[in-house]
């Protein structure tokens, strides 16, 4: 029997589910390759996951970094099996965004386990319990659909701990009769944490943003940034090549040509450098460290790129005001992918970064204005 | 690595608090401690006001203004009026960020 026929047999299989079984998995019809078989269980069969990740995963998660791939990246609620689990086995809940499960099952080798996946519209746990769709009423909804009574003997399901923002514990307890235990905040430590009788250490509990954790996230705050930018660069394009005789063409790209480059310096220092230098920028504002920072790299990008440097001093004050505040501004947009920053800081910091922004940009825009009168000589 | 000086809205009732300490468990930052059996806040700059320590206080001993804290959230629901929510384009599957 070659692999071909072993597919057929299993997608047959696999399609033979009893349907209308609101708990478990929808009968896939591609059988994907982290489906490693079922298992039969009392509420019918569970499919049952590898623990180890394909190319084709980590691919996916590659794209799910980069691009908008993320935005449709998904598991089906339900039941899953890892290894061979039973009536005593442990519940591991979590997110149906592939990436999120992913990552709870590439953990688990060796372990038999069920993962009890909630909708939480392909997003990841935290994110999703700030919003209350990884939340209470989705867990005790999600217990009772795929009557975890039934499969287990026990009554108690483990939550990864950045889960709790959006579950209460003692609410699931009350309405579902199943104790709440919450993980470790990260997948690596399920094992360790299950081996010491359900136990998080100090550091299990508590959340990081390293290097390597901030640097991941800077894809999706550049693309964001440099989709806007063909729209600056229109602007640009077109305020440079103004004339009172219509657009001209070499002025456009001679006069416009710093600004376009100065752009995606600031573009490059709201959304890498300074997620990159977070720490050791001055100051907990980020609208004042994407400043400092992209006050610095406009400075240094005017000293060793001789084309940037502005002779006209209307020019070369808007080269200072804009900029700048343009890497303050992405800059900002970060605190929404940090894990340290909370809503009343953010507001605080808008309540005086939006009207600077405003007024910085008001006064560019005047002073282009002017350097275009004096090129004019109207002025 | 911490926000803003004393900006986070956290609160504790020592009346109601029987110190439990799930507060101290689902916290990601460390902002609890124990004192006298009592939660107390020793770190109030890591708060980030998730809001997981007020969800899963029994007691109601916890209460914090649980809030997303990202800048485009917020400046959208300036914008438009509406809530500030993660969603980055209005709710549905084009969503940019979490």
């Amino acid at each position: 029997m070659g692999p071909k026929m072993l597919e057929l047999k299993f997608r047959d299989k696999l399609e033979n589910q009893i349907p209308g079984q609101a708990c478990c998995n929808v009968p896939l019809k591609n059988t994907p390759a982290w489906v490693s078989g079922n298992i039969v269980t009392p509420i019918g069969s569970v499919l049952r996951v590898s623990s180890v990740l394909s190319a084709t995963d980590y691919w996916e998660h590659f794209k799910c970094r980069t691009t908008s791939y993320r935005n449709d990246y998904t598991v089906n609620p339900g039941l899953y099996a890892v290894g061979d689990p039973g009536k005593n086995s442990h519940v591991l809940v979590t997110a149906n965004y592939k990436y999120s499960f992913d990552t709870l099952r590439s953990e688990l080798e060796g372990l038999d386990a069920w993962i009890l996946v909630l909708d939480t519209k392909g997003i990841n746990v935290w994110c999703a319990a700030g919003k209350g769709t990884f939340g209470t009423a989705e867990l005790v909804k999600r217990i009772s659909a795929v009557q975890l009574d039934k499969v287990v003997a026990h009554r108690q399901v483990i939550v990864p701990q950045l889960g709790a923002p959006g579950v209460s514990a003692f609410r699931v307890k009350q309405t579902a009769g199943f104790k709440v235990l919450y993980g470790p905040v990260r997948a690596k430590d399920v094992p360790a944490y299950i081996n010491e009788g359900y136990k998080a250490t100090r550091e299990m509990r508590r959340v990081k943003f390293s290097l390597s954790d901030r640097l991941v996230l800077t894809p999706m705050e550049i693309n964001p940034a440099m989709k806007k930018f063909p729209l600056y660069a229109a602007l640009v394009l077109v305020l440079f090549g103004l004339s009172p005789s219509g657009i001209m063409f070499k002025d456009a790209f001679t006069g416009g040509l710093p600004f376009l480059f100065l752009g995606l310096v600031s573009v490059f220092s709201g959304a890498l450098l300074t997620p990159a230098l977070l720490p050791y920028v001055p100051f907990r504002s980020f609208a004042v460290k994407g400043w400092i920072t992209g006050l610095l790299s406009v400075f240094l990008s005017t000293k060793f790129v001789p084309l940037l440097n502005q002779q006209n001093i209307f020019l070369l004050i808007v080269t200072y005001l804009f900029f700048p505040q343009a890497s303050s501004y992405i800059a900002l947009q970060f605190t929404g992918s940090t894990t340290f920053t909370g809503m009343s800081g953010v507001k605080r910091e808008l309540r005086i970064a939006i009207p600077t922004y405003l007024v910085s940009c008001a006064v560019s825009l005047i002073l282009l204005v002017m350097y275009k009168f004096t090129m004019w000589g109207v002025i | 690595m911490k926000y803003l000086l004393n900006a986070a809205t956290i609160e504790i009732f020592p009346e109601k608090c029987t110190g439990c300490g799930m507060c101290m468990e689902v916290c990601p930052h460390e902002v609890f401690t124990l004192n006298n059996k009592k939660a107390v806040i020793q770190d109030r700059d890591s708060c980030m006001e998730c809001g997981a320590c007020a969800s899963n206080c029994a007691f109601s001993a916890v209460a914090v203004n649980k809030g997303v804290g990202c800048a485009a959230a917020l400046i959208n629901s300036m914008i438009t009026g509406g809530e500030p929510s993660c969603d980055c384009s209005g709710g549905d599957k084009k969503s940019n960020c979490c």
